[in-house]
């Protein structure tokens, strides 16, 4: 057991990889120097430069070389430095990493990890600060994982760099100082939700960072008496559907939160699947809670405008018990 | 012609030339006659860029090609059979039929696919290389694309990639002069493809594409410099598309006679000319011929009577976590 903040968390996940595994390596910007948030930190001086490789910027370049050494045998982890960069990757990510088994009929996989920093992270504006999660879930092929804990940083970023199949890990920036402790042998199965908080009142469903947002608002329900059960689903492709699907045979109301534009939202997909495959569950219509559809300001005041408050959480619960 | 040595091998060269011009002929036949059933993108005209590109890479090495790459792929080995199937979206196809003309691979002699979108191979081709010399290997990846790539931004940061890690991969740039159906010149800015790639650094040579042994001697040096750990190297091979940008595109936005005066030019003809100056007799150029479209006819029809792929393939090799069940029954 160790006391880790969440990049150190992941810092050690890659380590901990490339010391088991010499086809391990790392690819992107300023990755020498620490990446741009610290995350690679002292590798570059365990596992030299050719390991811990800084890169041109040249997300395109990025993106497609991973492919590429993938397909050569070696297990990349890509950095986007931000979430936002990662879009000029897409063809590389969606239509190549994505793709290339399936189109070539099974002749390679492409094991590649790709770490977005994703989310709202002080007044970082509109091309810093996007979460963009769900656009990922739509394409076959990938899967998609966004921790929010320093322990699942850890257990499931080592659990991304062993799978053979190419994931976006979505880690939050806003949680890379966030401190918790991590078991040495810490594992998570990719698809299998953490119940943050158990409860019978009502379902909230989360991941990412607003999963501790769902928690300040579980905190004030429980001193006026009401039990939620906040799930976080730690990944969304696979999704935890018997998880939440289980939660709501119990609670009779769902409600899920995301910081990601609500309109064509990853809750959209849990909502709509809880109501196709278990409406009897549902006591009450089911609600989500995300992001108005304008872009993320700069001024605080206006950047607030897109953020999900435990208080509204708390006001929309209330209103379903 | 200089040897019995330089006969031979030029023989062989034509052989493959042959080969690949009736994989193409079938190929639009089958399309013709709707047995296959997407786009494809015939390189007859090409063929000397293929078999001179190839002729010294080693089994190992590594190819990344693009839409128009059926040529790339016979060079590099694959079984012609196998590929004819995978057109017609067959059982038995390189890629089980789920790939089709445009996405044609074959792992198995290094043929790491097609590419859909042009010059998205240079990326990959670049992080193959950067993956073989990660782990120690001694293979070259090649990389072949046409002049349209080269407006691309793929192009820039693909090449400025090798560059500087100093990656073991040829460049081809196969100059058919058309980015599409559009002529590249007019929309290109520069001097073309060797002037960006020596302003990044990178060493380039050009060649008669047309002229199979000059583009295998070119080839030929210039995977020995990689190999001897020189960095990448880009060749530029001049040739001219002799067909349309698919197998249904007449191509009538070419200026009058122009197709029919490069098809004086054509790699085959030049061959079969310099080896019938060499003594080689008619006959034998002829069996030559005959044989190459024999083995790609007998492809063809073994193909139409190849069975559909399992529907159940639909659902197989998506991923390994989160994969989609077949429905029930399939």
């Amino acid at each position: 057991m160790a006391r880790l903040s969440y990049r150190e968390a992941g810092r050690l996940a890659i380590a901990e990889a490339m010391r088991a595994d010499p086809t391990v390596w790392c690819l992107g910007e300023d990755l020498g120097r620490g990446g741009v948030f610290g995350q690679y930190a002292g590798l570059e001086a365990e596992f030299g430069p050719d390991r811990i490789c800084s890169t041109p910027i040249s997300e395109s370049a990025i993106m497609g070389a991973a492919v590429g050494a993938a397909m050569a045998g070696t297990r990349p982890i890509v950095e986007m430095r931000f979430a936002d960069f990662a879009l000029c990757a897409v063809d590389e990510l969606v239509n190549q990493a994505a793709k290339a088994r399936y189109m070539f009929g099974g002749q390679s996989k492409v094991p590649l990890t790709v770490r977005e920093p994703m989310g709202m992270w002080r007044s970082s504006a509109a091309q810093h600060s996007q979460s963009l999660e769900a656009w990922y879930t739509h394409i076959p092929g990938l899967v998609v994982i966004a921790p929010a804990t320093p322990e699942d940083n850890y257990a499931l970023l080592k659990a991304a760099i062993r799978n053979d199949d190419p994931v976006v890990f979505m880690e939050h920036k806003n949680l890379w100082d966030m401190e918790g402790d991590v078991a040495d042998d810490a594992t998570a199965e990719i698809g299998k939700a953490r119940i943050a908080c158990a409860g019978g009142d009502c379902t909230i469903v989360s991941w990412s960072a607003q999963v501790h947002v769902a928690m300040q608002a579980a905190a004030e329900l429980a001193d006026d008496g009401i039990d939620a059960e906040v799930i976080d689903l730690r990944s969304l492709w696979p999704w935890d559907e018997a998880a939440v699907a289980a939660s709501v045979a119990k609670t009779g109301r769902l409600i899920v939160t995301h910081e990601a534009v609500g309109v064509g939202g990853f809750g959209g997909e849990v909502v709509a699947t809880i109501a196709e495959r278990h409406f009897a569950s549902l006591r009450r219509p089911p609600l989500r809670l995300a992001a108005p559809r304008i872009p993320i300001s700069y001024a605080p005041e206006l950047e607030n405008q897109v953020r999900v408050t435990a208080r509204q959480i708390v006001a929309a619960v209330r209103r379903l018990n | 012609m200089a040897s019995n040595l330089d006969i031979d091998r030029l023989r062989d060269r034509r052989r493959l030339m042959l080969r690949i011009r009736a994989f193409e002929t079938a190929a639009i036949r089958a399309a013709d006659e709707k047995l296959v059933l997407g786009a494809i993108h015939p390189s007859v005209g090409q063929e000397a860029v293929a078999a001179g590109v190839c002729a010294p890479l080693r089994r190992d090495d590594l190819l990344l090609s693009t839409h128009r790459g059926h040529g790339h792929t016979l060079a590099k080995g694959a079984d012609a059979a196998a590929m004819m199937r995978e057109l017609f979206g067959r059982d038995g196809g390189n890629c089980g039929g789920k790939g089709g003309s445009m996405h044609i691979a074959d792992f198995s002699v290094g043929m790491l696919g097609a590419n859909g979108v042009v010059g998205a191979n240079i990326n990959i081709a670049a992080g193959a290389a950067h993956g073989v010399k990660l782990r120690g290997g001694d293979q070259v990846v090649v990389c072949i694309f046409g002049d349209g790539a080269m407006n691309r931004g793929p192009f820039l940061e693909g090449l400025n990639w090798a560059a500087s890690f100093k990656l073991p991969v040829l460049f081809v740039c196969e100059d058919n002069g058309w980015a599409a159906t559009t002529s590249t010149r007019a929309v290109t800015g520069g001097p073309g493809p060797a002037a960006r790639a020596e302003a990044l650094g990178i060493a380039t040579a050009a060649v008669d594409g047309n002229d199979v042994l000059a583009v295998e001697e070119a080839a030929q040096a210039l995977v020995e410099s990689l190999r001897s750990g020189g960095g990448p190297r880009l060749l530029h091979a001049r040739t001219y598309r002799l067909l349309g940008h698919t197998s249904v595109d007449k191509a009538a936005y070419r200026p009058a006679g122009q197709a029919e005066a490069r098809w004086a030019d054509d790699p085959i003809r030049r061959a079969t000319d310099l080896l019938l100056g060499a003594g080689v007799a008619q006959n034998v150029l002829d069996a030559d011929a005959a044989a190459a479209t024999a083995e790609m006819t007998a492809a063809f029809e073994d193909a139409k009577a190849a069975p559909w792929p399992p529907v159940s393939a639909a659902y197989d090799d998506v991923q390994d976590i989160g994969a989609v069940a077949a429905p029930a029954g399939l």
